[in-house]
């Protein structure tokens, strides 16, 4: 079986930068680490991996500067290969994009199923795995927490608000996973020695038979027009229970619709 | 409240390539196949996660949980368990050894890195993998290799743990006066009888097997530290397959109560009550001590570091909150508003204070470290340089740093403020933990004797001479240096000072031991301060190597800071070094009252 995860590298969120003041996205030309989120998804591509009784993990990642340094802990977790794609034309590359770009190599993979983080945590667009799915025109399975495959079918439990809907679909298909639902491994030291040695690919816009004037900002239908600070948290209402405090949470709740 | 730990792998890494040369090492024989330089920052940025995310977070829960004595066992904290579990899963403890039983190879200055980011995380929790890794380097030097096949690849990665048993209760600092017996079975076994105290971890549900290493005397051995055999008795005997079988006859009968690394337990363990522990000589009969001295270096030189790794973890919370707590204005700042209590110039001296000793402590422990590894890995008078090098630096890794774990946390401390004497903070807890590290592993008064009566008297002094003309010449080098031109000439003086204090314990020493004892602990805390001196003129000659100039600028300022700020108060303890023990022995115990 072969599962091809999309990892995203990211600037450490303890120690995030800041954002570069004419295109107003985050500046990423320091090193960069593998997003937590994905690490679930690595972990549960090893796990499916491990449960179907051979087969391998294969990454798929876009990132500046040719970074690996994220790629190397999912490869050290036991992931087998990467694809990483790497361009100076990228430097503003709209989610539409960036899932046209990781389709192209999946599709060359020929994966059984792609996983992906449901979003980032730097950019948390929270569309790129349906994005992918539907360049692809494979089936999309969002929030998957449990995952068993069962030859070319895969039967999924996806998280909802109420509990869990049981999904079905067939393969290939793409899902995405959400923090929490598997425990990452930590790599263990013969598999970050063994990392060293594990193919990393690296490939550029043109060698993926795409031209400048499709990726970047050429290419995106998107703009950040304005950035603002968070506004502070305002200091919030203290009320002494005076054997009625239950009454005025609830009021509260009631006021904000939450009951 | 109790802030996260933050791996240093920015210094770690800095100094390991640039000061104690971890790198170079690569280029030797001994290390040729199995290490990989170019390994080191990915592995360390692992083991740095590792330890931050899974082992630190049980720091606190070590203290307050405790480890406990129940029915005869001893049950450690729940996280402590689950956290053992990954760290066994990692590998990690097995990067410094042997690859023949499935070690990494690499040199033993990384695998003090590593210790470094574990002791930092849990201090307590660190020192079950501490006092197995003393056991795997006494196994690894003196058993044969049946023994050595059968139990290293589980130690190595932590699947057993070791033990060191030393302590008796007539035989702390004088391990001559052991007493526990070992009666051969005749068949290459023994039966041992005999309680041993101060027994780290020598009970706990962490491992599969606990094997410990105990020293005892066979039949008509001679007294003294001469009739000494180490043996070897795993708590639960292998069975046929190599697996742990029926219970050996040791027992942990009670547990200490300590001021702190409360998760670790200090058991008082009992030998054959019920007929005699099976356990096995490792060595020859009567090299026990001699065998256990061959691993000395490296444990004494674990404690100091753990000087360093507490002050650093201390340190870490000191300075996130110097940057939260407002109170009063600060000079310059706005009437009327509070300033972060950074702003003040005596928190700014408790801080840079903290900061430079780390990097003073991180330079020597680093520095020793990789001179052992020389010493193993080169021969002749290149290999018998460093050696000397490595004893000489021993004494000094061991107390400076435990001694300024137990100054620079309660420097940490005060920072808080009052809050840092609430355990809350957690502030209170690494200056607790802490303060075992004076005292175990030969405390830090026989390190000063170890200093002045065995490691001065090396060539006569000479080791010591030639290591103070060597920091001359480096004064000279950082007299160029823009900036450093002060800390140069107080290099030049502390050296002049160290040298003056050196002749007058050789001239003294020789004919009056107490007149050398007697000033033994000021010359360890002068020669230490100056040899740190000279790694700091190192730092802040080498700084511009780093790539990140934010960086390269804050070790510089940490170094001058060192040379203008703390090495005069070496020239100070030139009068304790030589006054000579009169006044000390001057009154009776009435008279002391």
């Amino acid at each position: 079986m072969k599962v091809a995860v999309c990892v995203k590298q990211i600037p450490d969120p303890a120690d995030p930068g800041a954002l570069d003041p004419e295109t107003r996205t985050l500046k990423r030309d320091v090193k960069l680490i593998l997003d937590e989120s994905d690490s679930y998804g690595v972990e549960m591509a090893l796990q499916l991996v491990d449960a179907a009784g051979g087969g391998e993990v294969v990454l798929v990642s876009m990132a500046p500067n040719n970074e690996r340094s994220g790629l190397s802990t999912a490869l050290a977790m036991g992931a087998a290969s990467a694809t990483l794609v790497s361009d100076p034309a990228l430097v503003g590359t709209d989610a539409l994009t960036t899932a046209k770009i990781l389709g192209k190599i999946i599709s060359d993979q020929e994966p059984d199923l792609v996983i992906a983080g449901s979003e980032s945590s730097d950019g948390y667009t929270g569309t790129v795995p349906e994005q992918i799915a539907g360049v692809l025109g494979w089936p999309s399975v969002t929030a998957a927490k449990a995952v068993a495959i069962d030859g070319s079918a895969m039967k999924v439990e996806r998280q909802t608000d109420a509990g869990y809907d049981e999904v079905e679909c067939s393969l290939p298909a793409v899902i995405s996973v959400t923090a929490g639902v598997v425990e990452p491994r930590y790599p263990s030291f013969k598999g970050i020695m063994a990392a060293k040695s594990k193919p990393v690919v690296q490939m550029t816009v043109a060698d993926l038979g795409m031209t400048a004037a499709e990726v970047g900002w050429a290419g995106s239908g998107q703009e950040v027009v304005d950035v603002t600070v968070a506004p502070v948290r305002e200091a919030g209402e203290k009320i002494e229970d005076d054997g009625e405090a239950h009454l005025k949470i609830i009021e509260f709740l009631e006021s904000v619709k939450a009951i | 409240m109790v802030s996260d730990y933050i791996p240093p792998l920015k210094d770690i890494n800095f100094v390991l390539e640039h000061i104690a040369g971890a790198h170079e090492l690569a280029g030797l024989d001994r290390f040729s196949e199995s290490f990989d330089a170019s390994m080191v920052e990915p592995v360390l940025e692992e083991v740095g996660r590792f330890m931050a995310e899974v082992v630190a977070p049980t720091n606190v829960d070590g203290d307050t949980t405790m480890s406990k004595w129940v029915d005869g066992e001893v049950i450690t904290p729940d996280s402590f368990k689950a956290a053992y579990k990954q760290y066994v899963a990692t590998g990690f403890g097995s990067i410094p050894f042997d690859p023949t039983y499935g070690g990494g190879g690499f040199p033993w200055t990384v695998g003090v890195a590593i210790q470094e980011l574990l002791t930092s995380s849990n201090m307590a929790f660190s020192l079950c993998p501490l006092l197995t890794q003393g056991a795997i380097d006494a196994i690894e030097h003196h058993a044969d290799d049946k023994m050595k096949s059968a139990y290293l690849p589980k130690m190595l990665t932590g699947q057993w743990s070791g033990t060191m048993n030393l302590s008796e209760p007539q035989a702390g600092s004088d391990v001559g006066a052991v007493a526990t017996k070992a009666e051969p079975v005749g068949d290459g076994s023994y039966k041992i009888t005999g309680q041993k105290i101060w027994i780290t971890f020598g009970d706990h549900d962490m491992a599969e097997n606990i094997v410990h290493l105990v020293l005892a005397r066979t039949p008509g051995a001679p007294p003294g530290t001469k009739g000494i055999t180490m043996f070897m008795v795993p708590k639960y005997l292998l069975d046929g397959q190599g697996n742990p079988g029926e219970k050996n006859d040791v027992a942990c009968v009670s547990i200490e109560h300590k001021l702190g690394i409360h998760g670790s337990p200090t058991c008082v363990l009992s030998f054959g009550d019920n007929g005699g522990a099976i356990g096995w000589p490792i060595g020859d009969e009567f090299t026990g001590m001699r065998n256990m001295f061959t691993m000395m270096n490296n444990a004494r030189l674990s404690v100091g570091l753990q000087g360093l790794a507490l002050a650093e973890r201390a340190y870490q919370g000191s300075l996130a909150y110097a940057q939260e707590r407002r109170q009063g204005t600060a000079v310059g700042a706005k009437r009327g508003v509070q300033s972060p209590i950074i702003e003040h110039a005596d928190v700014r001296r408790l801080l840079m204070s903290q900061r430079s000793w780390i990097d003073a402590m991180r330079c020597l422990i680093y520095t020793n470290a990789a001179s052992i590894d020389r010493s193993k890995a080169l021969s002749g008078e290149e290999g018998e340089q460093a050696r000397e090098m490595a004893d000489l630096l021993i004494p000094l890794s061991k107390s400076l740093c435990t001694d300024l774990g137990n100054e620079l946390t309660s420097l940490a401390m005060q920072v808080f403020g009052g809050m840092g004497y609430v355990e809350e903070t957690g502030a209170a807890q690494h200056y607790r933990d802490i303060r075992i590290g004076a005292i175990y592993e030969g405390t830090n008064g026989i390190q000063a004797a170890d200093l002045v009566g065995r490691k001065l008297p090396m060539r006569g002094g000479g080791v010591v001479m030639d290591h103070l003309a060597a920091l001359d010449l480096k004064a000279k080098e950082l007299a160029s240096q823009e900036g450093m031109a002060v800390f140069a000439e107080n290099l030049e003086t502390a050296v002049a000072t160290a040298r003056d204090a050196t002749s007058w314990l050789l001239e003294h020493g020789a004919t009056d031991v107490n007149a050398a004892l007697a000033g033994s602990s000021p010359y360890l805390r002068m020669l230490g301060t100056v040899v740190c001196g000279g790694l700091m003129a190192d730092l802040a000659m080498k700084a511009d190597k780093s790539s990140d100039a934010e960086f390269a600028e804050a070790k510089k300022v940490s170094a001058r800071f060192f040379g203008e700020q703390i090495l005069p108060t070496a020239n100070g303890l030139l009068g304790a070094v030589t006054a000579g023990p009169d006044d000390l022995f001057a009154l009776t115990p009435k008279q002391l009252a």
